[in-house]
């Protein structure tokens, strides 16, 4: 499968899909191919942190795995498991309230999400107390928040001190992103670190998820 | 009282000696003002937006408190209100359309080119833009999808009958609303009008007088939307080489017919999708860098001075920027790092920038004046540089909004 492998991995689409329809008529098994994205994706998100690939691979990759996973789907029977590794940990992610911004929110999570981390994405303009609720649901380790504007600070604010209020600050890491982020925002809101790259929100959930 | 004409004048002569690299008697300062004024005024987005009274109002005001070195014209920006309204317009959320009234409005991301419309819109761009980009991204002109290509009208008598096509009900509504978009666009530009005489009169030049964009951005921004673009640069990169070669002739003469009809040579060009984490080097270098440097180059032979705000960080493409023609071109410098931007602009560009955003929405007045004289420090040596935020100050404390002009205009004195 290792042709398959490097078909996704250097993102050549049509040889890509065809192999995977190719495999699975043949009969191999569906979480081993599914497998075999993961592993090319791992090796994407290398490539990104290594500045070889940029926005437009991460998202051609993207498009590539929903297609490929629409290939896979038919073939998996029900109570069949992912090889895959454990979960490293949860990460909740949402553009505040205010904000209709997505495109750093969706290569966050999906970076997010090639690292090993569950990914629960809340969308844009969400509501500080959604977000808040949410936490309180959900539990996730890392919470990321995200906002192109300068109107995004007290948002981003308002869900810190709501998570204070719940409690629950000092169990969940606060990563703020956009633009418009840098110290003096970071200071401002209350977050642990702030990104203006999606591989600084990965970086920090190894360092901080890794050690479990 | 101060003779206008003369500050006008020296105004003027302060900018465009920091455009070729003179020294001129202060380092100027004129940051991009967004709804601030409103705020100033106590009125929200919504108003101004709608009430050009009111937003001339609160921007006279602004510049009189302030007294930047250029002035903003808000109108064809902001007090697009009614007209954005009558064309239900949809790449923009604004206040009271999706976002509450005191909210600057904000960009929908749209794919108003499919990626198998590229071959319509290269080939017959007039035709796909009346009948297909307008029609989207202007609800009330949808209908204007039903109608004839113009191109097949050949006459003598197959092509006397086009005009039937606006029988249809629905297209005729259409040309109804094309009529109260006209009136609406034309008190928006009447105001817009009025204002900059009275910007004249109190002595502040115009901070520009068009404005255009790179051909990569165009098409990103408006046709094929960022997503469609960056797939598209490894799908198919031969079309969006085609359609930048046809968009590049639009934005040069977008920014000529501009600065022709405003009489101000100073062309606005913000870059949006070229940042280091956006594309590769080569990938810039490919799809982004040739266009645009043509266009500059064709801009500045035509007697303009681009003003390019260079959104993001930009650090690899600076080597780039700089082949450009010396003392003509403005880089306003956002994210990138300044120092790296003074190294690559020597001798070359005068470079505009670049206040974080952040000290005036969340700092103190102290704060402002520490992160002022870091720039000034850094920047101000013998000219070629003009005193600017990153982005807007539209979200800025006031008092820091008095701070960063007080102590621009008490150092930066030569």
């Amino acid at each position: 499968m290792q042709e398959l492998l490097n078909a996704v991995v250097e993102l050549m689409e049509d040889e890509a899909l065809a192999l995977t329809k190719e495999y699975m008529e043949k009969g191999k098994s569906a979480n081993e191919v599914f497998d075999v994205y993961k592993a090319a994706l791992a090796e994407i998100g290398a490539r990104f942190e290594k500045k070889e690939y940029f926005v437009p691979e991460l998202i051609l990759s993207g498009e590539l795995i929903k297609a490929g996973s629409e290939i896979i789907k038919p073939y998996l029977t029900t109570g069949e498991n992912s090889s895959g590794k454990p979960k490293l940990g949860k990460a909740l992610i949402a553009t505040v309230e205010g904000d209709i911004h997505d495109i750093g929110k969706n290569i966050a999570g999906m970076m997010m999400d090639i690292a090993g981390l569950e990914v629960m994405d809340l969308g844009v303009d969400v509501a500080t107390d959604k977000i808040v609720n949410e936490a309180i649901s959900w539990q996730p380790d890392i919470i990321g928040l995200s906002g192109l504007l300068t109107l995004a600070y007290d948002p981003m604010k308002m869900v810190v001190e709501g998570l204070k209020k719940e409690g629950l600050r000092d169990k969940i890491k606060v990563i703020i992103g956009g633009g418009q982020t840098d110290e003096h925002v970071r200071k401002y809101v209350g977050a642990d670190i702030f990104a203006t790259d999606a591989m600084v929100n990965v970086t920090f959930a190894q360092q901080v998820l890794g050690g479990r | 009282m101060a003779d206008n004409s003369q500050l006008l004048a020296e105004r003027k002569k302060r900018y465009f000696d920091c455009v070729e690299l003179k020294k001129p008697d202060r380092v100027p300062i004129a940051p991009l003002a967004e709804f601030f004024p409103a705020r100033l005024k106590n009125y929200t987005v919504k108003e101004v937006m709608y009430n050009h009274d009111l937003m001339s109002e609160a921007w006279l005001y602004y510049h009189e408190k302030y007294q930047p070195d250029q002035s903003q014209n808000p109108f064809r920006l902001r007090g697009f209100g009614p007209l954005l309204e009558t064309l239900d317009f949809q790449h923009l959320k604004w206040a009271g359309h999706g976002l509450p009234d005191n909210m600057a409005y904000q960009f929908v991301e749209l794919e108003l080119l499919k990626v198998e419309e590229y071959d319509h819109f290269i080939n017959d761009m007039s035709d796909f833009m009346l009948r297909r980009y307008i029609p989207r991204v202007c609800k009330s002109l949808a209908a204007f999808e039903k109608l004839p290509p113009f191109s097949a009208q050949f006459s003598y008598f197959w092509g006397l009958f086009w005009p039937t096509a606006f029988l249809d009900p629905e297209v005729a509504k259409a040309v109804e609303s094309v009529r109260e978009a006209a009136l609406a666009g034309a008190k928006l530009l009447a105001a817009g009008r009025e204002l900059e005489g009275k910007y004249q009169a109190a002595g502040f030049p115009p901070s520009s007088g068009g404005y255009t964009q790179a051909p990569f951005d165009t098409l990103s921004d408006v046709l094929r939307g960022t997503k469609g673009l960056m797939l598209d640069m490894r799908r198919c990169p031969d079309k969006i080489m085609a359609a930048c070669e046809k968009i590049l002739p639009l934005m040069i003469n977008a920014a000529l017919g501009a600065a022709k009809a405003s009489g101000c040579p100073i062309t606005f060009i913000p870059l949006h999708k070229c940042m280091d984490t956006f594309m590769s080097q080569a990938q810039f270098e490919k799809f982004y860098w040739p266009h645009f440097q043509e266009l500059l180059q064709e801009l500045c032979r035509n007697g303009l001075y681009p003003w390019v705000l260079v959104e993001g960080n930009c650090d690899n493409r600076l080597n780039s920027f700089r082949n450009v023609p010396e003392g003509k071109i403005v880089w306003h410098i956002e994210g990138s790092n300044l120092r790296k931007a003074k190294e690559a602009f020597r001798g070359v560009s005068c470079i505009r920038g670049n206040l974080p955003v952040s000290v005036l929405v969340m700092g103190s007045p102290d704060d402002v004046r520490a992160e002022c004289k870091k720039i000034l420090d850094l920047m101000k040596d013998d000219g070629g540089f003009i005193f600017d935020t990153g982005v807007n100050i539209g979200d800025a404390r006031f008092e820091n909004v008095d701070a960063m002009f007080d102590y621009v205009r008490e150092h930066g004195v030569y």
